[in-house]
């Protein structure tokens, strides 16, 4: 575990990689239970790697209010991407919805907001299901099917532009 | 910028997410392949699962709920401002399957990280990419100390088709990795449209 959170610590992030806002003095979420995921904002987020059992702990559906999946909305796959909404309004949020629009200022997929915030991805399926009956958060429906041709040339470009 | 006002102003384009899959067994180097190319520190999110055991000798019919947490790590290249490419490493637990079809769905296509130190740890990725009709390479990766195989016998011991690429990889090395892309994505486009494979 150790050795792997190494590995990945010696690798620099990209460019306009981690959440917007985050600054070395961020402190963690009520809810973040530290177990350290590699994540790129890394130590540097003021997060005490390893003290897992001092944090304070949500049960995961708690959050959810004992909901397993979303009400109604879209399918929101892995690699659904979100993206706050321009004209937020101001209301009472729960703090985990309230880090997900923070979180998604710019589009993020599903997956990358279950691990940044470190919420299992069902529970966030049914949070973003919330925010999205309440217009807080745009979606782009993710495809079931294979891509275009002109999509799969891209990505054909793209990796070997890398 | 423009003074557009904020009624008028056409809501942000939301970027199309694709995804590619890299299977293999337990210690392949999913991970390795995954951070050798991906311009974030690979992530990892969690599913919490409940599922339902019944035990073989469990006369009074009652049903056992476990909680399962099955990890995922992911990484991500920016293609172009319209397109995020994410590669998902498979679970490496064969009681993870359940997670491989949500992995597959909309899927352009799979990596198949092969150790022919242990062959067939990767014999039920095959089989389910096959299943599926999901388009797939297998990428030989190189471990020090294991034998060399020429490319017709791993295809003999995995039993692949004569049109699924095998190509030879080392997941610590980026230009290594990107070329197994490469060649996957060249693959799906082929399959897609045979007359224009190139």
């Amino acid at each position: 575990m150790n050795t792997s959170d190494e590995r990945y610590g010696a690798r620099t992030s990209g460019p306009g990689d981690g959440p917007a806002g985050r600054s070395p003095g961020h402190q963690p979420p009520p809810w973040y239970r530290g177990r350290g995921h590699p994540t790129s904002e890394g130590p540097s987020a003021g997060v005490a790697l390893g003290d897992a059992p001092a944090g304070p702990l949500v049960r995961p559906y708690t959050m959810t209010r004992g909901r397993t999946r979303p009400s109604t909305g879209p399918r929101l796959d892995l690699v659904t991407i979100v993206v706050t909404a321009r004209d937020l309004k101001e209301r009472d949020r729960e703090p985990e919805q309230e880090a997900i629009v923070r979180l998604c200022h710019r589009p993020i997929s599903v997956a990358e907001i279950s691990a940044r915030l470190d919420i299992p991805l069902t529970v966030v399926r049914v949070l973003l299901g919330d925010l999205l009956a309440d217009g807080d958060v745009r979606t782009r429906a993710t495809m079931t099917q294979l891509p275009e041709k002109k999509v799969l040339q891209a990505v054909l470009d793209g990796i070997r532009r890398l | 910028m423009a003074s557009a006002d904020s009624e008028t102003r056409p809501q942000e384009a939301i970027p199309q997410a694709v995804k590619i899959i890299i299977a293999g067994g337990f210690g392949a180097g999913k991970t390795t392949l995954v951070a050798s190319v991906s311009e974030i520190t690979p992530l990892s999110t969690e599913e919490v699962m409940t599922e339902a055991s019944y035990g073989v000798d469990d006369i009074g019919g009652v049903e056992h709920k476990t909680t399962t947490t099955v990890a995922l790590d992911f990484g991500r290249i920016t293609i172009n401002h319209d397109i995020v490419l994410y590669l998902f490493g498979t679970p490496g637990q064969n009681r993870f399957w359940f997670m491989w079809d949500e992995l597959a769905e909309g899927a352009l296509g799979a990596v198949v990280l092969a150790d022919t130190r242990r062959l067939d740890t990767c014999f039920h990725a095959v089989d389910f990419f096959e299943r599926r009709g999901v388009p797939f390479v297998v990428a030989v990766n190189r471990f020090e100390g294991s034998t060399v195989y020429r490319e017709e016998e791993v295809r003999e011991a995995l039993d692949v088709s004569a049109e699924v690429p095998i190509v030879l990889a080392d997941a610590r090395e980026r230009e290594s990795c990107k070329e197994v892309l490469v060649e996957l994505v060249t693959h799906v486009i082929r399959g897609r449209d045979p007359v224009m494979s190139g």
